[in-house]
Protein backbone atom coordinates (compact mmCIF):
# COMPACT_ATOMS: atom_id res chain seq x y z
CA UNK A 1 0.00 0.00 0.00
CA UNK A 2 3.02 2.27 -0.36
CA UNK A 3 1.85 4.09 -3.49
CA UNK A 4 -1.64 4.85 -2.27
CA UNK A 5 -2.93 8.17 -3.50
CA UNK A 6 -4.28 10.67 -0.94
CA UNK A 7 -3.88 7.94 1.68
CA UNK A 8 -7.24 6.32 0.88
CA UNK A 9 -8.91 4.04 -1.65
CA UNK A 10 -7.17 1.58 -3.87
CA UNK A 11 -3.60 1.93 -5.04
CA UNK A 12 -2.89 2.16 -8.74
CA UNK A 13 -0.91 -1.07 -8.59
CA UNK A 14 -3.72 -2.92 -6.87
CA UNK A 15 -6.29 -1.62 -9.36
CA UNK A 16 -4.13 -2.85 -12.24
CA UNK A 17 -3.59 -6.20 -10.57
CA UNK A 18 -7.34 -6.69 -10.12
CA UNK A 19 -8.09 -5.58 -13.67
CA UNK A 20 -5.51 -7.91 -15.17
CA UNK A 21 -6.56 -10.83 -12.99
CA UNK A 22 -10.20 -10.19 -13.83
CA UNK A 23 -9.52 -10.09 -17.55
CA UNK A 24 -7.41 -13.22 -17.34
CA UNK A 25 -10.07 -15.03 -15.35
CA UNK A 26 -12.72 -13.97 -17.85
CA UNK A 27 -10.69 -15.33 -20.76
CA UNK A 28 -9.88 -18.57 -18.95
CA UNK A 29 -13.56 -19.01 -18.10
CA UNK A 30 -14.53 -18.36 -21.72
CA UNK A 31 -12.22 -21.16 -22.81
CA UNK A 32 -12.91 -23.64 -20.04
CA UNK A 33 -16.68 -23.28 -19.56
CA UNK A 34 -17.69 -24.85 -22.90
CA UNK A 35 -15.15 -27.64 -22.41
CA UNK A 36 -16.30 -28.51 -18.91
CA UNK A 37 -19.98 -28.36 -19.87
CA UNK A 38 -19.10 -30.60 -22.83
CA UNK A 39 -17.43 -33.11 -20.52
CA UNK A 40 -20.23 -33.30 -17.93
CA UNK A 41 -23.00 -33.45 -20.54
CA UNK A 42 -23.85 -37.16 -19.95
CA UNK A 43 -24.57 -36.42 -16.29
CA UNK A 44 -26.98 -33.62 -17.20
CA UNK A 45 -28.78 -35.33 -20.08
CA UNK A 46 -32.33 -36.49 -19.51
CA UNK A 47 -33.00 -40.03 -20.58
CA UNK A 48 -36.47 -40.83 -21.78
CA UNK A 49 -37.71 -44.26 -20.80
CA UNK A 50 -41.34 -44.07 -21.79
CA UNK A 51 -43.01 -46.98 -23.52
CA UNK A 52 -43.77 -50.59 -22.84
CA UNK A 53 -42.41 -53.85 -24.07
CA UNK A 54 -44.30 -57.09 -24.60
CA UNK A 55 -42.93 -60.14 -22.81
CA UNK A 56 -45.52 -62.83 -23.58
CA UNK A 57 -49.04 -64.02 -22.84
CA UNK A 58 -50.48 -63.60 -19.36
CA UNK A 59 -51.42 -67.27 -19.35
CA UNK A 60 -47.74 -68.23 -19.65
CA UNK A 61 -47.12 -67.14 -16.08
CA UNK A 62 -48.06 -69.11 -12.99
CA UNK A 63 -47.54 -68.79 -9.25
CA UNK A 64 -43.87 -69.72 -9.52
CA UNK A 65 -41.31 -67.23 -10.80
CA UNK A 66 -40.27 -67.48 -14.42
CA UNK A 67 -37.28 -65.63 -15.87
CA UNK A 68 -38.12 -63.92 -19.15
CA UNK A 69 -35.65 -62.19 -21.40
CA UNK A 70 -36.70 -59.39 -23.69
CA UNK A 71 -35.00 -56.91 -25.99
CA UNK A 72 -35.04 -53.18 -25.41
CA UNK A 73 -33.66 -50.61 -27.84
CA UNK A 74 -31.02 -48.50 -26.16
CA UNK A 75 -29.10 -45.51 -27.47
CA UNK A 76 -25.54 -45.38 -26.17
CA UNK A 77 -24.20 -42.15 -27.62
CA UNK A 78 -23.64 -42.79 -31.33
CA UNK A 79 -24.22 -46.51 -30.83
CA UNK A 80 -27.70 -47.99 -30.89
CA UNK A 81 -28.42 -51.56 -30.05
CA UNK A 82 -31.04 -53.96 -28.78
CA UNK A 83 -29.96 -54.74 -25.27
CA UNK A 84 -31.24 -57.84 -23.54
CA UNK A 85 -33.02 -57.26 -20.27
CA UNK A 86 -34.72 -59.76 -18.04
CA UNK A 87 -37.40 -59.96 -15.38
CA UNK A 88 -38.67 -62.53 -12.87
CA UNK A 89 -42.44 -62.70 -13.37
CA UNK A 90 -45.11 -64.56 -11.46
CA UNK A 91 -48.90 -64.49 -11.52
CA UNK A 92 -50.09 -65.42 -8.06
CA UNK A 93 -53.61 -64.91 -6.68
CA UNK A 94 -54.48 -62.80 -9.72
CA UNK A 95 -51.66 -60.38 -9.03
CA UNK A 96 -48.77 -60.10 -11.46
CA UNK A 97 -45.36 -59.24 -10.01
CA UNK A 98 -42.45 -58.48 -12.33
CA UNK A 99 -39.11 -58.00 -10.58
CA UNK A 100 -35.81 -56.79 -11.93
CA UNK A 101 -33.06 -59.35 -11.28
CA UNK A 102 -30.47 -56.64 -10.62
CA UNK A 103 -29.27 -56.90 -7.03
CA UNK A 104 -29.78 -53.69 -5.03
CA UNK A 105 -26.45 -54.18 -3.26
CA UNK A 106 -23.91 -53.76 -6.07
CA UNK A 107 -25.69 -54.65 -9.27
CA UNK A 108 -25.05 -58.38 -9.82
CA UNK A 109 -27.73 -60.69 -11.19
CA UNK A 110 -29.89 -62.47 -8.63
CA UNK A 111 -31.22 -66.02 -9.15
CA UNK A 112 -34.49 -67.52 -7.97
CA UNK A 113 -34.27 -70.43 -5.59
CA UNK A 114 -30.70 -71.53 -6.30
CA UNK A 115 -29.21 -71.39 -2.80
CA UNK A 116 -29.77 -74.49 -0.64
CA UNK A 117 -29.35 -72.27 2.44
CA UNK A 118 -32.67 -70.50 1.86
CA UNK A 119 -35.11 -72.19 -0.50
CA UNK A 120 -37.67 -70.00 -2.27
CA UNK A 121 -35.52 -66.93 -2.00
CA UNK A 122 -33.78 -64.77 -4.55
CA UNK A 123 -30.06 -65.30 -4.13
CA UNK A 124 -27.23 -63.05 -5.20
CA UNK A 125 -23.96 -65.02 -5.46
CA UNK A 126 -21.67 -62.01 -5.36
CA UNK A 127 -22.00 -61.26 -1.62
CA UNK A 128 -24.65 -63.75 -0.46
CA UNK A 129 -27.56 -61.36 -0.64
CA UNK A 130 -31.09 -62.73 -0.16
CA UNK A 131 -34.59 -61.51 -0.97
CA UNK A 132 -37.75 -63.34 0.04
CA UNK A 133 -40.38 -64.67 -2.34
CA UNK A 134 -41.88 -61.18 -2.71
CA UNK A 135 -38.50 -59.69 -3.59
CA UNK A 136 -38.11 -58.04 -0.18
CA UNK A 137 -34.50 -57.99 1.01
CA UNK A 138 -33.72 -60.24 3.97
CA UNK A 139 -32.33 -58.15 6.86
CA UNK A 140 -28.77 -59.07 7.81
CA UNK A 141 -27.76 -59.74 4.22
CA UNK A 142 -26.02 -57.08 2.10
CA UNK A 143 -28.97 -55.62 0.09
CA UNK A 144 -30.59 -52.58 1.72
CA UNK A 145 -33.72 -52.39 -0.44
CA UNK A 146 -36.24 -54.67 -2.20
CA UNK A 147 -35.73 -55.64 -5.83
CA UNK A 148 -36.96 -53.04 -8.32
CA UNK A 149 -40.35 -53.67 -9.85
CA UNK A 150 -41.53 -53.28 -13.43
CA UNK A 151 -44.92 -51.72 -13.98
CA UNK A 152 -47.17 -54.28 -15.61
CA UNK A 153 -50.05 -53.86 -17.99
CA UNK A 154 -52.30 -56.51 -19.51
CA UNK A 155 -53.60 -55.84 -23.00
CA UNK A 156 -55.54 -58.38 -25.08
CA UNK A 157 -54.19 -61.22 -22.95
CA UNK A 158 -50.62 -60.05 -23.44
CA UNK A 159 -48.30 -58.89 -20.70
CA UNK A 160 -46.49 -55.57 -21.14
CA UNK A 161 -43.68 -54.26 -18.93
CA UNK A 162 -42.42 -50.72 -18.46
CA UNK A 163 -38.95 -50.14 -19.91
CA UNK A 164 -37.24 -49.28 -16.63
CA UNK A 165 -38.00 -50.88 -13.29
CA UNK A 166 -38.81 -48.59 -10.37
CA UNK A 167 -37.55 -48.89 -6.79
CA UNK A 168 -40.03 -50.06 -4.17
CA UNK A 169 -40.33 -48.81 -0.63
CA UNK A 170 -40.12 -50.89 2.55
CA UNK A 171 -37.54 -53.35 3.71
CA UNK B 1 -7.67 -14.91 1.42
CA UNK B 2 -5.56 -15.90 -1.59
CA UNK B 3 -2.71 -13.89 -0.12
CA UNK B 4 -2.98 -15.83 3.17
CA UNK B 5 -3.02 -19.18 1.33
CA UNK B 6 -0.05 -18.11 -0.77
CA UNK B 7 1.88 -16.98 2.30
CA UNK B 8 1.12 -20.22 4.13
CA UNK B 9 2.42 -22.24 1.20
CA UNK B 10 5.37 -19.95 0.58
CA UNK B 11 6.56 -20.18 4.21
CA UNK B 12 6.75 -23.95 3.90
CA UNK B 13 7.67 -24.54 0.27
CA UNK B 14 9.45 -21.35 -0.79
CA UNK B 15 7.49 -21.20 -4.04
CA UNK B 16 8.41 -17.58 -4.74
CA UNK B 17 11.57 -18.35 -6.76
CA UNK B 18 9.67 -20.97 -8.79
CA UNK B 19 7.12 -18.66 -10.35
CA UNK B 20 9.46 -15.67 -10.38
CA UNK B 21 11.86 -17.62 -12.53
CA UNK B 22 8.99 -18.37 -14.94
CA UNK B 23 7.05 -15.14 -15.02
CA UNK B 24 8.91 -12.28 -13.37
CA UNK B 25 11.31 -10.83 -15.88
CA UNK B 26 11.84 -7.51 -17.64
CA UNK B 27 10.12 -6.87 -20.94
CA UNK B 28 12.43 -4.60 -22.95
CA UNK B 29 10.88 -1.36 -24.19
CA UNK B 30 11.27 -2.21 -27.87
CA UNK B 31 9.09 -5.33 -27.56
CA UNK B 32 6.38 -3.69 -25.45
CA UNK B 33 3.35 -2.56 -27.49
CA UNK B 34 2.51 -0.06 -24.72
CA UNK B 35 5.62 1.89 -25.74
CA UNK B 36 5.61 1.37 -29.50
CA UNK B 37 2.42 0.03 -30.99
CA UNK B 38 4.33 -1.59 -33.84
CA UNK B 39 5.87 -3.88 -31.24
CA UNK B 40 2.70 -5.97 -31.46
CA UNK B 41 4.63 -8.14 -33.92
CA UNK B 42 6.51 -9.46 -30.88
CA UNK B 43 3.22 -10.97 -29.61
CA UNK B 44 2.95 -13.67 -32.26
CA UNK B 45 5.12 -16.18 -30.39
CA UNK B 46 3.03 -15.76 -27.25
CA UNK B 47 -0.17 -16.03 -29.29
CA UNK B 48 1.11 -19.25 -30.85
CA UNK B 49 1.66 -20.61 -27.34
CA UNK B 50 -1.78 -19.42 -26.22
CA UNK B 51 -3.52 -21.18 -29.11
CA UNK B 52 -1.41 -24.29 -28.53
CA UNK B 53 -2.74 -24.41 -24.96
CA UNK B 54 -6.29 -24.15 -26.31
CA UNK B 55 -5.54 -26.93 -28.82
CA UNK B 56 -4.23 -29.23 -26.10
CA UNK B 57 -7.21 -28.54 -23.81
CA UNK B 58 -9.90 -28.84 -26.49
CA UNK B 59 -8.19 -31.94 -27.89
CA UNK B 60 -8.16 -33.60 -24.49
CA UNK B 61 -11.86 -32.95 -24.09
CA UNK B 62 -12.65 -34.17 -27.62
CA UNK B 63 -11.10 -37.56 -26.86
CA UNK B 64 -13.78 -38.05 -24.20
CA UNK B 65 -16.19 -38.78 -27.05
CA UNK B 66 -14.07 -39.56 -30.11
CA UNK B 67 -13.15 -43.14 -31.05
CA UNK B 68 -10.41 -43.87 -33.61
CA UNK B 69 -12.18 -46.69 -35.40
CA UNK B 70 -13.31 -46.75 -39.03
CA UNK B 71 -16.84 -47.87 -38.18
CA UNK B 72 -17.44 -45.40 -35.38
CA UNK B 73 -15.11 -42.43 -35.89
CA UNK B 74 -17.46 -40.44 -38.11
CA UNK B 75 -20.50 -41.34 -36.01
CA UNK B 76 -18.75 -40.31 -32.79
CA UNK B 77 -17.70 -36.97 -34.28
CA UNK B 78 -21.23 -36.39 -35.56
CA UNK B 79 -22.60 -37.24 -32.13
CA UNK B 80 -20.21 -35.03 -30.16
CA UNK B 81 -20.75 -32.13 -32.55
CA UNK B 82 -24.54 -32.27 -32.81
CA UNK B 83 -25.84 -33.87 -29.64
CA UNK B 84 -23.41 -33.01 -26.84
CA UNK B 85 -23.76 -29.60 -25.21
CA UNK B 86 -21.15 -27.13 -26.55
CA UNK B 87 -19.83 -29.86 -28.84
CA UNK B 88 -19.91 -27.52 -31.78
CA UNK B 89 -17.90 -24.97 -29.76
CA UNK B 90 -15.28 -27.36 -28.46
CA UNK B 91 -14.76 -28.98 -31.86
CA UNK B 92 -14.89 -25.52 -33.42
CA UNK B 93 -12.06 -24.37 -31.15
CA UNK B 94 -9.94 -27.33 -32.21
CA UNK B 95 -10.86 -26.96 -35.88
CA UNK B 96 -10.25 -23.21 -36.23
CA UNK B 97 -7.38 -23.20 -33.75
CA UNK B 98 -5.56 -25.76 -35.88
CA UNK B 99 -5.44 -23.32 -38.78
CA UNK B 100 -4.85 -20.28 -36.60
CA UNK B 101 -1.87 -21.81 -34.82
CA UNK B 102 -0.16 -22.34 -38.18
CA UNK B 103 -0.90 -18.71 -39.16
CA UNK B 104 0.44 -17.36 -35.86
CA UNK B 105 3.51 -19.55 -36.06
CA UNK B 106 4.17 -18.33 -39.59
CA UNK B 107 3.84 -14.67 -38.52
CA UNK B 108 6.15 -15.36 -35.57
CA UNK B 109 8.68 -16.87 -37.98
CA UNK B 110 8.44 -13.83 -40.26
CA UNK B 111 9.02 -11.47 -37.32
CA UNK B 112 12.05 -13.44 -36.17
CA UNK B 113 13.36 -13.45 -39.74
CA UNK B 114 12.87 -9.76 -40.50
CA UNK B 115 14.18 -8.54 -37.14
CA UNK B 116 17.22 -10.77 -37.61
CA UNK B 117 16.56 -12.38 -34.24
CA UNK B 118 17.85 -15.74 -35.51
CA UNK B 119 21.43 -14.45 -35.75
CA UNK B 120 24.30 -15.41 -33.43
CA UNK B 121 24.04 -16.48 -30.65
CA UNK B 122 20.43 -17.58 -31.28
CA UNK B 123 20.89 -19.89 -34.28
CA UNK B 124 19.98 -23.01 -32.30
CA UNK B 125 16.67 -21.54 -31.22
CA UNK B 126 15.83 -20.93 -34.89
CA UNK B 127 16.55 -24.60 -35.50
CA UNK B 128 14.33 -25.64 -32.60
CA UNK B 129 11.65 -23.31 -33.95
CA UNK B 130 11.83 -24.96 -37.37
CA UNK B 131 11.46 -28.38 -35.74
CA UNK B 132 8.41 -27.04 -33.89
CA UNK B 133 7.03 -25.86 -37.23
CA UNK B 134 7.31 -29.33 -38.75
CA UNK B 135 5.85 -31.01 -35.67
CA UNK B 136 2.90 -28.62 -35.88
CA UNK B 137 2.42 -29.43 -39.57
CA UNK B 138 2.52 -33.13 -38.63
CA UNK B 139 -0.19 -32.52 -36.05
CA UNK B 140 -2.29 -30.81 -38.69
CA UNK B 141 -1.76 -33.66 -41.17
CA UNK B 142 -2.57 -36.47 -38.72
CA UNK B 143 -5.50 -34.62 -37.13
CA UNK B 144 -7.12 -34.00 -40.51
CA UNK B 145 -7.78 -37.73 -41.00
CA UNK B 146 -9.48 -38.34 -37.67
CA UNK B 147 -13.10 -37.30 -38.52
CA UNK B 148 -12.92 -40.03 -41.20
CA UNK B 149 -15.14 -38.23 -43.69
CA UNK B 150 -14.60 -37.95 -47.45
CA UNK B 151 -12.39 -34.86 -47.16
CA UNK B 152 -10.25 -36.48 -44.48
CA UNK B 153 -9.88 -39.72 -46.41
CA UNK B 154 -8.90 -38.26 -49.77
CA UNK B 155 -6.68 -35.54 -48.30
CA UNK B 156 -4.75 -38.23 -46.47
CA UNK B 157 -4.64 -40.40 -49.59
CA UNK B 158 -3.00 -37.49 -51.42
CA UNK B 159 -0.67 -36.67 -48.53
CA UNK B 160 0.46 -40.26 -48.17
CA UNK B 161 1.09 -40.50 -51.93
CA UNK B 162 3.20 -37.33 -51.79
CA UNK B 163 5.22 -38.85 -48.97
CA UNK B 164 5.54 -41.97 -51.12
CA UNK B 165 7.13 -39.98 -53.94
CA UNK B 166 10.32 -39.43 -51.94
CA UNK B 167 13.21 -41.07 -53.85
CA UNK B 168 14.31 -44.53 -52.66
CA UNK B 169 12.65 -44.61 -49.22
CA UNK B 170 9.29 -43.24 -50.41
CA UNK B 171 7.43 -46.59 -50.55
CA UNK B 172 8.62 -47.45 -47.04
CA UNK B 173 7.42 -44.11 -45.67
CA UNK B 174 4.07 -44.65 -47.37
CA UNK B 175 3.62 -48.12 -45.89
CA UNK B 176 4.74 -46.87 -42.49
CA UNK B 177 2.19 -44.04 -42.56
CA UNK B 178 -0.64 -46.28 -43.76
CA UNK B 179 0.28 -49.09 -41.39
CA UNK B 180 -0.32 -51.55 -44.21
CA UNK B 181 -1.23 -51.74 -47.88
CA UNK B 182 -4.54 -49.92 -47.69
CA UNK B 183 -5.53 -46.59 -46.25
CA UNK B 184 -7.96 -47.87 -43.64
CA UNK B 185 -8.40 -49.16 -40.11
CA UNK B 186 -4.70 -49.31 -39.31
CA UNK B 187 -4.04 -45.88 -40.78
CA UNK B 188 -6.69 -44.30 -38.60
CA UNK B 189 -5.41 -46.05 -35.47
CA UNK B 190 -1.81 -44.94 -35.99
CA UNK B 191 -2.72 -41.42 -37.07
CA UNK B 192 -4.67 -41.12 -33.83
CA UNK B 193 -1.72 -42.41 -31.79
CA UNK B 194 0.68 -40.05 -33.56
CA UNK B 195 -1.74 -37.12 -33.20
CA UNK B 196 -2.50 -37.47 -29.48
CA UNK B 197 0.60 -39.12 -28.01
CA UNK B 198 3.77 -38.94 -30.08
CA UNK B 199 3.68 -35.48 -31.66
CA UNK B 200 2.27 -33.65 -28.60
CA UNK B 201 5.06 -35.22 -26.53
CA UNK B 202 7.70 -34.00 -29.00
CA UNK B 203 5.94 -30.64 -29.21
CA UNK B 204 6.01 -30.09 -25.44
CA UNK B 205 9.66 -31.10 -25.20
CA UNK B 206 10.66 -28.75 -28.03
CA UNK B 207 8.60 -25.90 -26.59
CA UNK B 208 10.41 -26.42 -23.27
CA UNK B 209 13.77 -26.12 -25.03
CA UNK B 210 12.54 -23.10 -27.05
CA UNK B 211 11.56 -21.22 -23.88
CA UNK B 212 14.63 -22.20 -21.87
CA UNK B 213 16.83 -20.88 -24.68
CA UNK B 214 14.92 -17.58 -24.73
CA UNK B 215 15.46 -17.16 -20.99
CA UNK B 216 19.09 -18.09 -21.25
CA UNK B 217 19.90 -15.85 -24.23
CA UNK B 218 17.47 -13.02 -23.55
CA UNK B 219 15.31 -11.22 -26.07
CA UNK B 220 17.27 -9.89 -29.05
CA UNK B 221 17.97 -6.17 -29.22
CA UNK B 222 16.05 -3.52 -31.17
CA UNK B 223 16.52 -3.00 -34.89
Amino acid sequence: MSDKENGQGMSRRQFLTYTLMGTGAFMAAGILTPMLRFAVDPALKRTSSAGKVEVGKVDDFGPDYKLVKFKVKIKDGWHEEEAEKSAYIRNKDGKILALSPICKHLGCQVQWNTSPDRPNHFYCPCHNGFYDENGINVPGTPPQAPLDEYEVEVKDGKLLLSLTPKPRGGA
Amino acid sequence: MFRRIYQWLDERLNIGPLWRDLADHEVPEHVNPAHHFSAFVYCFGGLTFFITVIQILSGMFLTMYYVPDILNAYQSVKYLQNEVAFGVIVRGMHHWGASLVIVMMFLHTLRVFFTGAYKSPREMNWVVGMLLFFVMLGLGFTGYLLPWDQKAYWATQVGVKIAGSVPLIGPYIETFLKGGDVLGAQTLARFFAIHVFFLPGVLLALMGVHFILIRRQGISGPL
